[in-house]
Parts: C-alpha cells; sequence; structure tokens
C-alpha cells in the first residue's frame, strides 16, 4: 500500500447520519470524496469544482457546507448529516415530501443539496419568506426546474415541520 | 367499473413515480456506477487553441504510484481509432497524432487506481507544443489566407456547407419593392447548457462473453450502440449502452465526445472496467456548445404592417468540427421555421457553416435543431418592423398572425404546421398581464426618466421528428418506439425508445398506459435507457419523446385493446361489434352491466384465452410520425433597468403556452419553467467567448453564469390546448417551448424600455456592463 501513499495517511472519526466512522485517508481527499467513496453514501453529488453548485451540501456540526471545498480531514470530530440521513424510521421528511408533492425536482441532481441546504435554513430560520428562501438557496443551482417549485416544496416542508397542515399547490396525494 | 381517480391517466398531475429514489439520493447516475477492480481515467487537455506536438513524454506518468496506461493519438492511430464520425457526419479527432485544434482538446488519457491518481499522472504527463495561428473569428475564417483550422479534409478551405431554403429570386424582389425594410445584425453567442451532472462514463468488457457495456450519459442509447458498432466493428449485440439516471441532458448528452471512447478503449486495452467523469471545468471548457450564428436578417412589410417578405444570411460558427446532431438532409436543423407565426408571402434564409479555432460546436441547447435561433431572429425583427411603423408590437402581431382557420397552414420555408391558434393564445396572454395598464405604467414611468420595457414572444416551435422520409441521424431513421406487457393480475411494463433526463417519462409514459388500457397507474411500470431491454428508439431531445415515443405507446395500447376486446367477446359470449370501450372497461351496448375490466382480460389472456388465440397481451410499435408538431406560445416580459448598474430586472414574465394535449399538467408546467430559465439565461447571464488567441471566457461556473434562485423570476404560466390533429392523443411536445420562446420577450422588453432614446436591437447576453455601456452613450445612466 505504501507506494500508493505519497504523502501518508491521516486517521479520522466523523459520526455521518448519527454513525460514527473511522477512516485512515489522504490529508487532500476531499469531504465529498470520502462520503461518496469511502463510505458509499452517492446521495452526495459532484456538479462542479469551484464552489458554485451546491450539489454536494451536506449539514457539518448544523452548517451547510459544500463537500466539494472541505478536506475530509476537516471533518475529524465532526457531525456530518446527508440526505441519506433525512428519512427516519421509513418516514420522510417532511422537506422530501414536500419536492415529491410539489414537483421540486426533475432531473434530480441537485436535489441531495437542496434537501440538505434548505435543511439547515429551517432549522435556523423555521417560517422563512419566500425571499429568504431563494436568498438560502442561492448557493445552490438548477438546471431543470426555474426554483419556482423548489420554493414550494421548502414552504410546505416548513409548514409540516411547524405542525400546521402544508397547503399543496397540485392534486392530492395517493398512498 | 375503474374510476378516473384510480386510474389516474391524461391530465393529472400524477405525482412522479422516479422522485422516492431521488430524494433519498439513492437515484443511480453514472459517477455512482461502481465496478469490481475499476479504474478512473483522466484527460491531458490542450493549452492552446492551435498548436503542432512536438513531443508527448508518459514516462514520469507512468512511473506516478497507481498509474496503469496512458494513451496517446498513436495508440488509436494504430487501432484505426484516432478518428471518430461526429453525429452530423462530419469526423473529429478522439485524440490528436500531431496537432491541436482548440483549447482544451483532449492530447492523452490517463488511467488508474484512484480518481486521485489518474490525476496525478495526468500532471505528470509531458507535453511540447509549437503554437500556430489560430483562427477564432469565422469572417476572417472565410478569408483567403486564413490558418486552415481542418488540414485533413479535401477542400482546403474553413468553409464546411452551404445550406438554403426559399425563394431566392422572389424574396429579393418583394423586399426590392417593398414600403419598409427593416434589417439587423443579430449574434447569437456560443453558450453551454450545463447541466448539473457533467458527462461521463464506466466502460466494462468482458473477455469471456466477449460483450462491452458502457454505462453512459447518453441521451440516444441505441444510436450510441449502432454507432459504437460501426466504429469498433465489435457485433451490435455485444454491446449494451445503459443510460442510468441521467442528472439533466437538454441536448449536450447527445453527441459522442472523445473521453467516452478513450474510456472504451482504455477498458479494452487493461481488461478492467474503466470510469471517466468529466470535471465541471473541463465539461465547460470542451463539449457541449451550442449556438455561435452571426445573422444578418430583412423584414419587409408594407404601410399597414403587413409582412411581405423575410430574408436572412447566416455564418455559423462550427468551431473544429460539426458536432451537431442534427438530421443529415438539416445541416442548419429546423432554422427554416424562421417565418415563425407570420404568414409570410415569401422567403429565403442561407446558412454556413465554417471551422474556426474552438471546441467542436452546433450542439443544442434545449432546442429542437436550431429553432432558437430562428424565433430570436424573427421576433426581433417583429418588434424592429413595429417600431419602424411605430405601431403596438401586439397589433402587430395580430396583424400578422396565420389564423386558425388557415391550418394545415403550408410556410413559405416548406413547412406545413399542423394546428394553432395564435390570436387566442396572444389575446389570453394580453388580458391576464394587463397589457393596457402596464403600457399606461410606462409611459408615466417614462415621463419620470424610469426605464420600464414589455417584451412580447409569439413564437411557433417545430418539434418530433421524424417523419422518417426526412429525418435521419447518420442514416438511423427518426421513428420511435415502445413496447407493453399487461401481466396476468392486471398490471404491466412499457418499455419505450426515449430516455428521461429529468422530463419525467417514467409518469407520464405510465399515464399514457393507464389511459388507454384503463389500468391504475401505479400498476404501470415504465422502464428504459437500457438497449439490451428496451426496443429501439433514436433518443430524447429536440422535444421528441411525446410526439414519437409518446404516440407509439399509445398505438401499442391500442393493440392491445384491440386483442382484449377479443377476450371480451369470448368472455361476455358475443361480437367485438357488440362491444363498447367505455369508462375505461369493455361493456355491452346497451347492457353496461356486462362488462369486463382490463384486468379481468388480462388474466383470461394468460389463463382462459379461447382456442386458436395466442395466449399473452402485448404489443409492440414502432411508430413513424406523419409529420412534425408545432407547439407554439405567447409570452409577455416586464423589465424594470437599474440605470445605476445597468441591471435587468424581470420584473413580470407570463407564459401562454400550447402543447396540445397534456398528458400531466403538472410536469408540463414544470418543463416550462424549467425552459424559462434557460430562456433568461442567455438572454441576460451566459456567454462563452473567446479571445483572438482561442482563449476561453467562460469556462468554470465562476464566469458562466447560471442563474440562481436569486435571478430567476417568479414564473406566471397558463395554457391555451390546440390539439395536434395528427398525434394519436394531440398531443405536441414541450420541453423546449419555454427555452426557445423566452429570449425574445426579454430582450424586446429591454429594447422597448429604451426605444425612446432611439435604441432598435441590442444582442444577448445584456448583461449590466453592455447595457450600462449603453445607457452612458444615451446619457441617462445615474
Amino acid at each position: 500500500m505504501s507506494a500508493l501513499e505519497p504523502v501518508g495517511r491521516a486517521s479520522i472519526r466523523v459520526n455521518v447520519n448519527g454513525q460514527q466512522h473511522s477512516g485512515e485517508v489522504e490529508p487532500r481527499l476531499l469531504l465529498v470524496h470520502f462520503l461518496r467513496e469511502d463510505l458509499n453514501l452517492t446521495g452526495t453529488h459532484i456538479g462542479c469544482d469551484t464552489s458554485n453548485c451546491g450539489a454536494c451540501t451536506v449539514v457539518l456540526d448544523g452548517v451547510a457546507v459544500k463537500s466539494c471545498t472541505v478536506l475530509a480531514v476537516q471533518a475529524d470530530g465532526a457531525s456530518v448529516e446527508t440526505v441519506e440521513g433525512l428519512e427516519q424510521g421509513g418516514q420522510l421528511h417532511a422537506l422530501q415530501e414536500g419536492f415529491w408533492q410539489e414537483h421540486g425536482l426533475q432531473c434530480g441532481f441537485c436535489t441531495p443539496g437542496m434537501l440538505m441546504v434548505s435543511h439547515a435554513l429551517l432549522q435556523a430560520n423555521p417560517s422563512p419568506t419566500e425571499d429568504e428562501i431563494r436568498r438560502g438557496i442561492s448557493g445552490n443551482l438548477c438546471r431543470c426546474t426555474g426554483y419556482v417549485n423548489i420554493v414550494k416544496s421548502i414552504q410546505y416542508g416548513a409548514a409540516k415541520l411547524r405542525g400546521e397542515t402544508p397547503v399543496s399547490t397540485q392534486e392530492p396525494t395517493h398512498a | 367499473m375503474p374510476e378516473a381517480t384510480q386510474i389516474r391517466g391524461i391530465g393529472h398531475s400524477v405525482r412522479r413515480k422516479e422522485d422516492p429514489r431521488f430524494i433519498r439520493g439513492i437515484g443511480k447516475y453514472i459517477d455512482d456506477v461502481k465496478l469490481p477492480g475499476m479504474l478512473y481515467m483522466d484527460i491531458v487537455r490542450s493549452p492552446y487553441a492551435h498548436a503542432r506536438i512536438t513531443r508527448i513524454d508518459s514516462s514520469e506518468a507512468l512511473k506516478v504510484p497507481g498509474v496503469a496506461a496512458v494513451v496517446t493519438g498513436k495508440e488509436l492511430e494504430a487501432a484505426g481509432l484516432a478518428w471518430m464520425p461526429t453525429l452530423m457526419s462530419d469526423t473529429q479527432m478522439v485524440l490528436p497524432t500531431n496537432h491541436v485544434v482548440y483549447q482544451s482538446q483532449e492530447v492523452a488519457v490517463v488511467v488508474a487506481e484512484t480518481r486521485y491518481g489518474a490525476a496525478d499522472g495526468v500532471a505528470a504527463v509531458q507535453v511540447e507544443y509549437e503554437p500556430l495561428e489560430p483562427v477564432v473569428d469565422p469572417f476572417k475564417a472565410l478569408e483567403p489566407n486564413a490558418p486552415l483550422v481542418r488540414p485533413d479534409k479535401d477542400k482546403k478551405s474553413n468553409h464546411i456547407w452551404h445550406w438554403e431554403a426559399g425563394d431566392r429570386d422572389a424574396t429579393k424582389r418583394a423586399i426590392d419593392g417593398a414600403d419598409v425594410v427593416v434589417a439587423q445584425d443579430i449574434y447569437i453567442p456560443r453558450i453551454h447548457v450545463a447541466s448539473i451532472e457533467t458527462c461521463g462514463c464506466v466502460a466494462s468488457f468482458d473477455r469471456v462473453s466477449g460483450k462491452l457495456t458502457v454505462w453512459m450519459t447518453t441521451q440516444a442509447p441505441h444510436a450510441i450502440r449502432t454507432v459504437f458498432s460501426l466504429v469498433s466493428k465489435i457485433p451490435e449485440h455485444k454491446i449494451r449502452v445503459i443510460s442510468p439516471d441521467i442528472g439533466g441532458g437538454f441536448g449536450g448528452k447527445v453527441p459522442v465526445y472523445p473521453g467516452y471512447v478513450c474510456a472504451v478503449v482504455a477498458a479494452l486495452t487493461t481488461g478492467r472496467p474503466v470510469k471517466w467523469i468529466e470535471d465541471r471545468s473541463e465539461n465547460l471548457q470542451a463539449d457541449s456548445f451550442a449556438r455561435d450564428y452571426h445573422i444578418r436578417a430583412e423584414l419587409a412589410a408594407d404601410t399597414n404592417g403587413k409582412m411581405q417578405a423575410l430574408r436572412i444570411k447566416t455564418i455559423a460558427d462550427h468551431g473544429a468540427a460539426d458536432a451537431a446532431a442534427n438530421p443529415s438532409k438539416f445541416p442548419a436543423g429546423l432554422f427554416s421555421i424562421c417565418t415563425g407565426s407570420y404568414d409570410m408571402p415569401t422567403a429565403h434564409v442561407e446558412v454556413d457553416g465554417v471551422y474556426t479555432n474552438k471546441p467542436p460546436g452546433g450542439i443544442a441547447y434545449r432546442c429542437s435543431f436550431r429553432v432558437t435561433e430562428a424565433v430570436h431572429t424573427i421576433e426581433r425583427m417583429v418588434d424592429s418592423l413595429a417600431l419602424k411603423l411605430n405601431m403596438d408590437p401586439a397589433e402587430l402581431r395580430m396583424k400578422n398572425f396565420i389564423q386558425p382557420e388557415q391550418f394545415p397552414y403550408r410556410s413559405a420555408l416548406g413547412w406545413e404546421y399542423d394546428s394553432g391558434n395564435y390570436p387566442a393564445a396572444l389575446r389570453k396572454a394580453l388580458d391576464k398581464i394587463g397589457y393596457a395598464d402596464l403600457r399606461r405604467e410606462q409611459a408615466e414611468k417614462r415621463a419620470r426618466g424610469e426605464l420600464m420595457g414589455i417584451g412580447l414572444s409569439t413564437f411557433t416551435e417545430i418539434v418530433g421528428a421524424g417523419p422518417s422520409n426526412t429525418f435521419d441521424i447518420l442514416g438511423i431513421k427518426m421513428f420511435d418506439s415502445a413496447e407493453i406487457r399487461v401481466h396476468p393480475t392486471g398490471s404491466a411494463i412499457v418499455r419505450i425508445g426515449v430516455q428521461t433526463q429529468g422530463q419525467g417519462h417514467e409518469t407520464t409514459f405510465a399515464q399514457i398506459v393507464a389511459e388507454e388500457l384503463g389500468l391504475p397507474v401505479e400498476n404501470i411500470e415504465v422502464e428504459h435507457g437500457d438497449t439490451d431491454t428496451a426496443p429501439y428508439g433514436l433518443g430524447t431531445y429536440a422535444s421528441r419523446s411525446t410526439p414519437t415515443a409518446g404516440a407509439a405507446t399509445a398505438i401499442a395500447a391500442r393493440k392491445i385493446r384491440d386483442k382484449a376486446a377479443r377476450l371480451a367477446a369470448h368472455l361476455l359470449e358475443c361480437s367485438v361489434d357488440d362491444l363498447e370501450w367505455q369508462n375505461y372497461q369493455f361493456q355491452v351496448k346497451g347492457a353496461p352491466e356486462r362488462s369486463k375490466t382490463m384486468a379481468d382480460l388480462a388474466f383470461a389472456a394468460y389463463t382462459n384465452h379461447p382456442q386458436g388465440m395466442e395466449a399473452g397481451l402485448e404489443a409492440v410499435c414502432y411508430y413513424d410520425p406523419p409529420n412534425l408538431t408545432f407547439p407554439f406560445g405567447a409570452y409577455v416580459a416586464v423589465v424594470d433597468i437599474d440605470r445605476g448598474t445597468g441591471e435587468v430586472r424581470v420584473r413580470r414574465f407570463l407564459a401562454i403556452d400550447d402543447c396540445g394535449t397534456v398528458i400531466n399538467p403538472m410536469v408540463v408546467e414544470g418543463q416550462v419553467h424549467g425552459g424559462l430559465t434557460m430562456g433568461l439565461a442567455p438572454a441576460l447571464y451566459e456567454q462563452i467567448w473567446y479571445d483572438a488567441d482561442g482563449n476561453m471566457h467562460g469556462g468554470t461556473l465562476m464566469d458562466y453564469l447560471v442563474p440562481t434562485a436569486m435571478e430567476t423570476p417568479r414564473w406566471e404560466t397558463d395554457r391555451t390546448v390546440t390539439p395536434s390533429p395528427h398525434h394519436p392523443l394531440g398531443a405536441k411536445g414541450v420541453g423546449e417551448s419555454a427555452t426557445v420562446g423566452a429570449p425574445p420577450a426579454i430582450v424586446n422588453a429591454v429594447v422597448d424600455a429604451l426605444s425612446h432614446l432611439g435604441v432598435t436591437h441590442i444582442d444577448i447576453p445584456i448583461t449590466p456592463p453592455r447595457l450600462w455601456r449603453i445607457l452612458q452613450e444615451k446619457g441617462v445612466a445615474l
């Protein structure tokens, strides 16, 4: 193995979606590659190389970050939430439900990042205005939806998380 | 009796079947494909736009830990694979053997045990170049002594092809004799679809079975399989192309790029699976380029504003190869839809394709074969004419629209428009936006020195290629297909020749079958994208899925219903003629209590079919459309201009679309929202340009400005419904309408805001610096 290790390896321990993981990683390994390649959590996507698109957004110790711009070693000792952790006990998270119900996704590639950035947004601000939502997701690009339905999806999720009955703009859901 | 609310067929906003995997992060996109023993490929790219390669030294790269191989053009040349065909029957280098013709061109590939190792290998490959003079301006490229971009061609010129349509002489006569002629140069710059997922593939060759499997970000897996087979000589049944979940296509994932071919070669030579995933910057710098049309347009009319003739002359900058995926008889695509929604007596259009030292161009940007360029031109020219005649642009449009009773309408450039009601769409748009009030508000604001504009676009699209007698890609006819199998217990699988990249086929095609067979939509599964299982099709682009494969699906379902009728007659002991299909079931005419549902009949097809009838309940249809479909729309943009910064704010944007029958209103609205945003983008933000040395600008998402939620307006949408008379469902296709229709509405609004200052045209993108300079010139900048 040593031939493959030009600069040595670092030991890290990261809590991901409530589970403790440890790994020996190259110091240059990006968090997104640690999640996708080492932990096989491929829900977190890579859409650019300049931190513009936000497809790789995860929540690191409560803060939405672009995991393509965080080294895995920087997450040592931290807690990371990814899209795979949103569903709990077989129940979709209110935001997942909102995105499905309000047609907040098309190709689905930006969706995990959109879900995680709005998850962090709603934890900081449970009742955002439309402008606050738009500003909150402005670090995440979507090429398919034109954002209108993403905003509605987040409003749906926010209402549900506040304990209200969300008002859907689409047909009633069917089991 | 099945209820419509259970079936949820055509017209229902059914929640999408594909979403449960995407919202959980368990979709399977190309980079999620992981095979045992897989190697990773990365690419060495040229820093020069035009250069001779004097040396490639791989020796240091091969010493990098984990690097398994370096492949250059020399190796490919030995295998006869240094060049490949483009879908437009041009040729393109896979890897160069002696010179490069655009910046970021693929020069060599490195495969390694890890992604990071492959990148280390790329950094260690040493390439020596001898720079040559590039030519980046297509007009200069046509000058006699211009550097030759493609010395490999017999024709020693940068001119690729000439194409024209219409009546040159009649158009000249009409323009020479017209009361009023407006002329305008319009440049539609090079842009890039920038789907959030870049391109990539995983190639795997099974030495034992001799089968090559390629997971690939492709919008057209079957066509790719055939091309791979023809180029590689691997028998077609030994090639399987799988298009997994695709993170946006928009046309950028139709062509074959060098990286795909190199990954396949690397897999064949190393005997191990090879994955190649483009970086965003590579994606923006090397492939998927659209537009780049330099247009000269003239529109003639009489003093009353009745249009007389349209003449267009265009230089199409294709870069170093014509990489368009246009039908082979249409090198300028369907640009001849440029007479638009107007009853134009005569027209002539000509386009010349030109090589320059830029990456291969001519690929679509959410647009059916150059329709955006055509629509932008005519919709800008109509507004120029309105300005010249001092006539309201809505009134001028109303005066010139093809009238509902004129359909089917034969255009001056040879298309037969299937159906339309343009005045109704525009009236609806004007009423809904409150056009008269907006004009009053504009006059008040103008008096106060504020800049507000209202812009219209009343476009006609042309989508759904075939028909196959005129349309083919590399000789493969442009039909499309569906295969339906109904299971004994009343559920079904549908396989289609087209492929979703987010359009929602898994839902909408299930709705078509639900409607036609009376089976609940949740009992219908749609499969696509795997050439080993899906019927042959030409793929999803140019808004063709619903017009072609949607029709095939409906017809295959109707074949099943025909057989089901015979089963019902058997079970109900009557003749087929005594039956009617009502309320999603077969019932005896006059005795509706005697009925059989499709679930009953499916069970009978496997358990109780009459003697002499084949068991089973399935059907296939390869549908060759008799004509294209012509969706249309009426869009209104309202903009405010910041005199301090030159920023355009789209205050309101209303889109009235007509795509005929709507299968899923929620999905159609989503397509329009996305299309509008991809219309806003090139109108105001996106552009890729090259300096005189061929250096690219706009090659990362830091300087190629894809709109965020902050710039994107709150789209307002509505529709009219004018079914296509020749489509089995009356549907027309909608994926690209809004991308095509939106840019001129926005530009027309900006020009409208400044028209009193003498501004008649602004090229896109109307960025703040570009607009601020105009405000300065006109003395209205703050």
